[in-house]
């Protein structure tokens, strides 16, 4: 192909792909799907250099529905095969969308350990806190007491939180949205994609088949913003109605308080900063749940070297040290030994 | 034969500075075999000892033989390592059945190897480790070097230790390195007993500790009281030489099957023009393949070493669907931790190469033993109709040839292929004939890059469909585990497209039978008995058959490297022959394999000791069947 032919610029249309996209009307997945075909567009990377990569379960045929290049793999390993492809090709922009069992459940290893290394892959998970594809199981973040059909009796399973499994893997760029918020869904995409080692995402996502409801105190917008608090870097952690109440840190307790009630002020709040080197706020705030409000936005972000580009100098450094290979040297090499 | 126990001091005739002249006896083939502590360095003894070997020309085979522990409580009998080698002036197929010469470190390592050495062979044993706590650690009542336990061989007690410890008394060395300086001793009196120099090995020693140089030093002073022990003490009658080989002129070198799997998988790279990656998880005793390509960055190679076996195959599916080779190395229970991702590889028609290192099983059974129990596993192990080919090497040499073959078709079929090797070839090593890279054949890879008319599904005349580096304009497409269909490789449940892509998938794999070259038969091409053997058995069974020929007997073997599909002739042999005899390390998983496809019995030899055949076993074998 001609690398010369004039580049026109990308549109969301040119990231559809010709399937019909087959989750139940109304599922959350919609909205992750609307949002990554408008914000690849502006990313100035070819169509081709994305590659899509996920799991099993609904969230996981995500792929299908982009232009892009795509694999809907088996359960759980959509980040070992990310891994595998970022390391093969450094230069390609690639994605692994997941669902909460498939990353947390079956994967949970593979996600845990491309975090720890920094990889580049953007990792989004869905999170609607239960097996959707199988029809309605709970998942490693549904509730305490939770009934589905495996769980009649309600579930004993403590549940976990994803982002802060993510910031204990020692991930790089942690953070979380909600499928009912576009604009704030597609600022954290954006963030995520300019982010150069591993960048995880949940997305709270609404499956309204098998757990439905279980995000709507934040999709009301009567609701929301008593029940959310958006996390601004170098912002006080400032949410609520009228905008008055906020975090308050009491040693290693964090306590909600409302300003001007008992001589608080704006600043007795805690302080949002997402690239903090020990990490300490954002785990506090990803273990929030209600009655604490749910923390949306960066969690964390941090800079550390991408363990592709680490790879790729490991390489360098081999060839300039011992010259680049040959398989005449490769054979020739250790005890050799001439019958004449 | 009488007890010949010879000991000497401290050697007079190396003091005096004299040279002694002892007679050299020509041997033809020797066995020798090292036994002694974990920690006593019998590995290095006996690979240094075979390189000495290889550098006088002969030909000759390996057996490393360790345990699973790491560093096994000293003096136990389960702490005990061995390293076998055969080398001889002719062809050499095997380590050996029966150690001709056997050199004991301490008593346990005498215990559990004694049953083994040859009738009236040689033994050299480091009395100095023949004490009370050891004697009673291998569960000797008395010393079996002074009771009369070794009057059918021909015993020479040595103290290694304490002579090892005179030679390093003036060189400040700690205790505890004395200690570890003994394997030295040892090489250097077996260099001289078999007319081997020791000047190379001087070099070898320098170059390994060349920092630490004390150390260095130690060693060599070891090594030259070892020789000149040897040399002088009068215990040795004679020396032994063996005459260099007749084998085929050219530059050699000494692999392990692993080192030699590493070196074949680069060379695919190379020839291909395609980067190779490794997903890898370590596990005995296919661990070296990742080593040695650990170590081989400033080639196109990337190595990875994932979170389990499932990322390393899973990371090599990625990197296979990126465009380059994609390997992963494990052996039996990591191949079962696979088996999905198989599945996907097979239904993706990605080329990868999974790598099985077999050792005994199942479970976790015998990691450092071989066996060849994952034939069935290879073939038949995954769910669905999940065809993919497989190939198994015969010798550590053949690893070099056999990691190209698989690349070879898995790159023109588009498909995951499983290449067997074990823990018999994988460790051992053989003389490698050095090959010119240039007279390598080239390894044609194809990426399409045309989006004209492009469906990702649509395959060539031999079933394969295109490779498609994503990063390719306008050629943008999904694949995945999900049936597909026939052409667009969409999402396809339709019941006749299914069944077609589950025969289309099987047709492409048994159509590389007609890759497979010609069968080669060793012996008369038809008659009573037909041997058939696959992958590491080979140097037994072709030793067997030579021995049981010069007794006359009609006895042919043929050796398979394709398992998956068979060759296409083979069916055409095996009716050559009255009798046809499998000898496997397992059950009888190839003889499976064959009645199935031929409806023919064969007589099935199976061994799972987590041993070799000895070529003795087959012959016998041979001689009650014909
Ligand atoms: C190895 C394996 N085990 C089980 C399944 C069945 N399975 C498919 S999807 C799924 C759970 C999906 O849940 P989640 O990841 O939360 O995705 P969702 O469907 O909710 O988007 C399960 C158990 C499978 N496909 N493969
Ligand atoms: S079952 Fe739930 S998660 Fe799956 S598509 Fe339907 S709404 Fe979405």
């Amino acid at each position: 192909m001609n690398q010369m032919t004039e580049i026109k610029p990308l549109t969301r249309k040119d990231f559809e792909s010709d399937q019909d996209v087959r989750w139940c009307p109304g599922c959350g997945d919609y909205a992750l799907l609307a949002q990554v075909q408008k914000l690849l567009p502006t990313l100035g990377i070819p169509r081709e250099n994305f590659a899509f990569i996920s799991g099993i379960g609904c969230s996981s045929r995500f792929p299908y529905y982009m232009e892009t290049y795509g694999m809907h793999s088996i359960h759980g390993r959509a980040p070992a095969i990310a891994s595998g492809l970022k390391l093969a090709r450094p230069e390609l922009s690639v994605w692994v969308v997941s669902g909460d069992g498939d990353s947390l459940a079956i994967g949970g290893n593979h996600f845990i350990h491309a975090m720890r290394r920094n990889i580049g892959l953007k990792m989004i998970m869905l999170n609607n806190r239960i097996y959707g594809l199988t029809k309605g199981q709970y998942s490693p973040t549904s509730e305490f007491g939770k009934k589905t059909k495996t769980t009649p009796l309600g579930s004993i399973d403590r549940p976990f939180s994803p982002v802060s499994v993510a910031l204990g893997a020692g991930a790089t760029f942690v953070a979380r949205t909600v499928d009912s918020d576009h604009t704030h869904l597609l600022e954290t995409l954006r963030r995520a994609a300019e982010h150069p080692g591993t960048a995880f995402v949940e997305v709270l996502q609404n499956c309204l088949v098998f757990n439905d409801g279980a995000y709507n105190t934040l999709a009301d917008k009567e609701t929301r913003d008593d029940a959310r608090i958006l996390l601004e870097h170098g912002k006080p952690l400032r949410f609520g109605k009228d905008g008055n109440k906020g975090i308050r840190m009491r040693g290693f307790d964090p306590e909600v308080v409302t300003i001007g009630e008992g001589g608080v002020t704006e600043a007795d709040l805690a302080v949002h900063d997402e690239s903090a080197p020990n990490g300490g706020l954002a785990f506090f705030l990803s273990q929030f749940a209600a009655p604490l409000p749910v923390p949306l936005g960066v969690f964390r972000s941090v800079e550390a070297p991408a363990y592709e580009a680490l790879s790729t100098q490991l390489a360098a450094d081999a060839r300039a040290q011992k010259g680049p290979g040959t398989l005449e040297k490769l054979f020739n090499s250790g005890d050799t030994w001439t019958i004449a | 034969m009488d007890t010949q126990v010879m000991t000497a001091d401290a050697p007079e005739a190396s003091r005096c500075g004299m040279q002694t002249v002892r007679p050299i006896e020509e041997v033809k083939s020797v066995v020798i075999r090292f036994v002694g502590d974990s920690g006593d360095g019998m590995q290095l003894t006996g690979n240094e000892f075979s390189k000495a070997i290889a550098r006088a020309g002969h030909d000759f085979a390996t057996h490393p033989d360790y345990p699973s522990e790491i560093r096994a409580p000293t003096g136990t009998l389960f702490g005990v390592s061995g390293y076998q080698i055969q080398f001889s002036s002719g062809q050499v197929f095997t380590s050996g059945d029966a150690p001709d010469v056997l050199v004991a470190m301490n008593p346990a390592a005498l215990k559990t190897n004694l049953s083994d050495v040859k009738h009236g062979g040689m033994i050299i044993a480091n009395s100095g480790a023949f004490n009370k706590v050891n004697l009673q650690k291998a569960g000797y009542q008395s010393n079996p070097l002074e009771d009369g336990t070794l009057t059918d061989f021909r015993l020479y007690t040595i103290d290694i230790s304490d002579l090892t410890a005179q030679a390093l008394k003036n060189t400040g060395i700690a205790k505890k390195e004395v200690g570890r300086c003994k394997n030295y001793y040892a090489l250097g009196l077996m260099l001289y007993l078999y007319s081997r120099p020791i000047e190379n090995e001087e070099e070898n020693i320098r170059a390994k500790f060349a920092k630490k140089p004390d150390i260095a030093e130690a060693n060599v002073i070891a090594l030259r009281a070892g020789y000149a022990y040897a040399e002088s003490a009068e215990m040795f009658v004679s020396t032994y030489q063996v005459r260099a080989a007749d084998i085929q002129p050219g530059r050699y070198r000494s692999l392990t099957g692993n080192h030699a799997a590493a070196l074949g998988f680069v060379a695919a790279s190379e020839l291909a023009k395609v980067p190779l990656f490794l997903g890898s998880y370590p596990i005995t005793p296919a661990t070296d393949i990742l080593h040695e390509l650990s170590g081989l960055k400033h080639y196109n190679v990337t190595t990875f070493q994932a979170e389990d076996e499932i990322a390393g195959i899973c990371s090599t599916i990625g990197a296979a669907y990126g465009g380059v080779l994609g390997l992963t190395t494990t052996s039996g229970p990591g191949m079962a931790l696979k088996t999905e991702a198989m599945g996907l590889a097979v239904m993706l028609e990605l080329p990868l190469v999974i790598t099985n290192v077999q050792r005994g099983g199942p479970s976790t059974g015998l990691p450092t033993k071989v066996e060849q129990s994952d034939l069935l596993q290879a073939v038949y192990g995954r769910n669905g109709e999940c065809p993919i080919p497989v190939i198994a090497a015969r010798s550590p040499a053949d690893c070099f040839d056999c990691a190209i073959e698989a690349f070879r078709i898995a790159v023109k079929y588009m498909t995951p292929v499983i290449f067997l090797s074990d823990g018999g070839i994988g460790n051992a090593a053989e003389p490698w004939r050095i090959p010119d890279p240039a007279a390598l054949p080239p390894l044609d890879v194809k990426f399409r890059t045309n989006p004209d008319g492009f469906e990702p599904y649509a395959r060539d005349e031999h079933l394969a469909r295109a490779w498609v580096r994503p990063g390719t304009p306008e050629m943008e497409h999904r694949v995945g585990g999900l049936e597909k269909h026939f052409l667009t490789g969409n999402i396809s449940h339709d019941p006749l497209n299914h069944q077609r892509m589950v025969e289309v998938r099987a047709a492409k794999v048994a159509g590389i039978a007609k890759d497979i070259p010609p069968l080669e038969v060793e012996g008369p091409s038809s008659g009573d008995l037909l041997i058939v053997g696959w992958g590491s058995t080979y140097g037994s069974i072709v030793q067997a058959r030579e021995q049981a020929e010069l007794a006359g007997k009609s006895v042919a073997h043929v050796h398979l490297r394709h398992l998956n599909p068979l060759p296409a002739e083979l069916g055409d042999i095996l009716a050559r022959y009255k009798t046809v005899l499998v000898p496997e390390l397992n059950l009888g998983q190839l003889a499976r394999l064959l009645r199935e496809r031929y409806l023919r019995d064969v007589i099935v030899m199976p061994k799972v000791q987590g041993k070799m055949f000895k070529v003795s076993e087959i012959y016998n074998r041979i001689l009650e069947l014909c």
